[in-house]
């Protein structure tokens, strides 16, 4: 706290590295319901007012929808239909002609179908939210106020909200949007998901943020985690200065992942969909270092077959023709159950029947599931690696490695997500043909912390010297087995954290596609040796913090020097 | 009046976008159509918010009414069962 900016500053969780300046322009809070009271006016004016606003209504959602095109017109449009309903005009004609005000006739009648909606659960309670956002547009136009959720100022702004809902996101105006601060929500929100695809500087769980107001000026530092309101001229320039430096990384030539002296480490993206393959390539992924096939079985009553699996398969593969794809058996269980091979109920879901120990439970849906990986592979030119979830023993990897070997899978792998396997990964890696370290989920059972639960969220670091003691242990074993070691999971994503790892032994890193030119660039800035020596001070901490604080004072050029 | 049972093609049922889709083509029919979930009540086919609150699943059946009587009756009758009984998730 030596600089004079930092005294106002807010903090809260980042999410990526980007920083952004810009005037506030906060998402209006929703309306409060309008009194049941009588009327002053006659009841044709009462009419005439709520159908005018109805309409308008109803006008300016199409009109968003043509501009938003996509799905999202599907919404907007189905919202603009239920605006001029004739149910719903029904309900209204009948309460103006009790007297009572359109503010109030359109609220309540809104309100009924709200609540039957909402009582039928499951997609038609979601749906309730839609009618909600109509009624309160309605609403505030009768009154002559803005419509809640996302503003239109007409400049560049950044959006201060407590959270954003699906619906505000489909509408976000990405040209508009320099940044984004939310009062609510942690690293695993629905906003922080949505800026970390689309690359958005986000500040989320800012304690403080509810404060700001309106054409303040921001400098939001995701990297830094903190929100500066009425920056200083000289922060201002700095910020304009890194956003620039940013701007030039982004653009810079995609190569390799490699060190500063040539070492190889191949950068790979996560994927969920072969859909977003050629977005990844672009960005400079060398191939795939997790692909979850969680997707093809969600919302599914019945496993898929095992033909629409391997079109699926298939058309991944195809997107990465002569280079690595690894792909995940379905990992289901804890906070992803899936009906057809789980449906009892746990205490404990984390750690429960999931994962591998799932799919050995229903052996046919695995058996499936490799037959359509096996047939894709002999159809396409990918290097196909296969890996299971969970593996929590040598026998659960030699059972993987044996059913793997039936279908003829050339590379099969396991993941390194319970600590009992990075414990035991020298013998691990004498079966397996690789290990990827989930490092979200070895961190959730190392703390012994539900990675969902937001109260022991503070425990969810993968800094914790805790988790990259167990990391050093497999990369140890896979140099002393000359088996490959990759990282997938949020901590490959952190720029020094990537160098850490890669300290530790890492040999590939996967990680959201949008991160890979900020992990690229840090890598090019050490040596193999440098990413030890770095990955020593923050293994010698007491814990997360201390971790990530030894690790940054080891990268200034000082102890570069000191130690070459 | 002219009716018409038919049996729902759309994998996630009559809500979303297949309901959008009905919804406007009955209300473009210019006919007073009414849709019914199996032998429930009979709501207007216009009303988007009606169509919905019937939870109408894929593989349900549906009885449509159109006043009238004629060709064009016929017509409007033709037109919505094809959507019916379309898979629209299905792409």
């Amino acid at each position: 706290m030596t600089s004079s900016s930092t005294v106002a500053a807010l903090q809260g969780i980042g999410i990526g590295q980007g920083v952004a300046v810009g005037p506030v322009a906060r998402m209006a809070d929703p309306l409060p319901a309008p009194a049941d009271v009588a009327s002053t006016l006659d009841v044709a004016t009462e009419t005439e007012r709520a159908n005018t606003s109805l309409a308008a209504v109803a006008r300016e959602l199409e009109a968003r929808g043509l501009e938003a095109g996509g799905s999202a017109r599907d919404v907007l449009e189905a919202q603009a239909m239920m605006a001029e309903d004739p149910t719903l005009a029904e309900e209204i004609a009948s309460r103006l002609a009790d007297g009572k005000t359109a503010e109030w006739a359109v609220y309540a009648a809104f309100a009924s179908f709200r609540d039957q909606l909402a009582a039928m659960g499951g997609y038609l309670g979601e749906r309730a939210a839609d009618l909600d956002d109509v009624s309160q547009r309605v609403i505030a136009n009768l009154l002559g106020v803005p419509a809640p959720g996302v503003p239109s100022p007409g400049h560049p702004f950044i959006l201060v909200a407590r959270d954003l809902a699906p619906a505000d996101t489909a509408l976000l105006d990405m040209d508009m949007v320099l940044g984004l601060v939310t009062s609510d929500g942690g690293p695993t929100s629905h906003t922080a998901i949505l800026a970390r695809e689309k690359s958005i500087v986000a500040i989320v769980g800012v304690v403080g943020a509810a404060a700001l107001t309106d054409g303040t000026t921001l400098v939001v530092d995701a990297a830094a985690g903190s929100v500066t309101a009425d920056p200083t001229a000289a922060l201002v320039a700095a910020t304009e200065q890194r956003i620039a430096d940013r701007l030039a990384l982004v653009n810079a030539p995609v190569v390799p992942g490699a060190l500063a002296d040539g070492t190889s480490i191949p950068l790979l993206a996560n994927l969920g969909s072969a859909e977003h393959a050629a977005e990844a390539a672009e960005l400079g992924a060398e191939g795939v270092g997790l692909f979850r096939t969680e997707f093809l079985f969600l919302d599914q009553a019945l496993a898929p077959t095992v033909e629409q699996q391997r079109g699926h398969y298939e058309k991944l593969l195809n997107a990465f023709p002569g280079k690595k794809v690894v792909v995940r058996v379905l990992d289901a269980g804890a906070d992803k159950p899936l009906a057809f091979l789980n449906d009892a109920h746990e205490d404990n879901p984390a750690l429960g029947l999931r994962g591998l120990r799932a799919l050995r439970a229903s052996e046919d849906i695995l058996r499936e599931q490799l037959t359509a990986l096996a047939q894709a592979d002999a159809a396409t030119n990918a290097d196909l690696w296969v890996m299971a979830p969970m593996v929590s023993t040598v026998e659960e990897t030699k059972y993987f490695m044996a059913i793997a070997a039936e279908y003829g899978l050339k590379t099969p792998g396991v993941m390194v997500e319970v600590p009992s396997s990075a414990l035991l990964a020298d013998r691990v890696l004498e079966h397996a043909g690789f290990a990827s370290i989930g490092t979200n989920d070895l961190t959730q059972y190392t703390l012994a912390a539900d990675r969902l639960l937001g109260s022991v969220g503070a425990f969810q670091d993968p800094w914790h010297p805790a988790v990259l003691r167990l990391v050093q242990l497999v990369g140890d074993a896979g140099v002393h087995h000359g088996k490959p070691v990759g990282i997938c999971g949020e901590a490959a994503a952190d720029p020094l954290l990537a160098v850490v790892l890669v300290g530790l032994g890492a040999t590939t890193l996967s990680m959201s596609p949008s991160a890979l030119a900020d992990v690229r660039h840090s890598l090019q800035q050490y040596t193999l040796d440098d990413a030890r020596r770095i990955a020593a001070a923050a293994l010698a901490a007491d814990g997360a913090a201390e971790a990530r604080a030894a690790a940054t004072a080891a990268t200034t050029p000082e102890m570069k020097e000191a130690t070459s | 009046m002219a009716t018409r049972t038919v049996r729902i093609g759309s994998s996630h049922g009559l809500h979303a976008r297949p309901a959008k889709l009905f919804t406007q083509a009955a209300k473009d029919s210019g006919n007073a159509v009414t849709i019914a979930k199996g032998s429930g009540k009979a709501v207007n086919a216009a009303s988007i918010l009606g169509v919905i609150a019937l939870a109408v699943e894929h593989g349900d059946y549906v009885t449509l009414a159109v006043e009238g009587d004629g060709a064009q009756v016929e017509g409007t009758l033709d037109t919505l069962s094809e959507l019916l009984v379309t898979d629209h998730d299905e792409q």
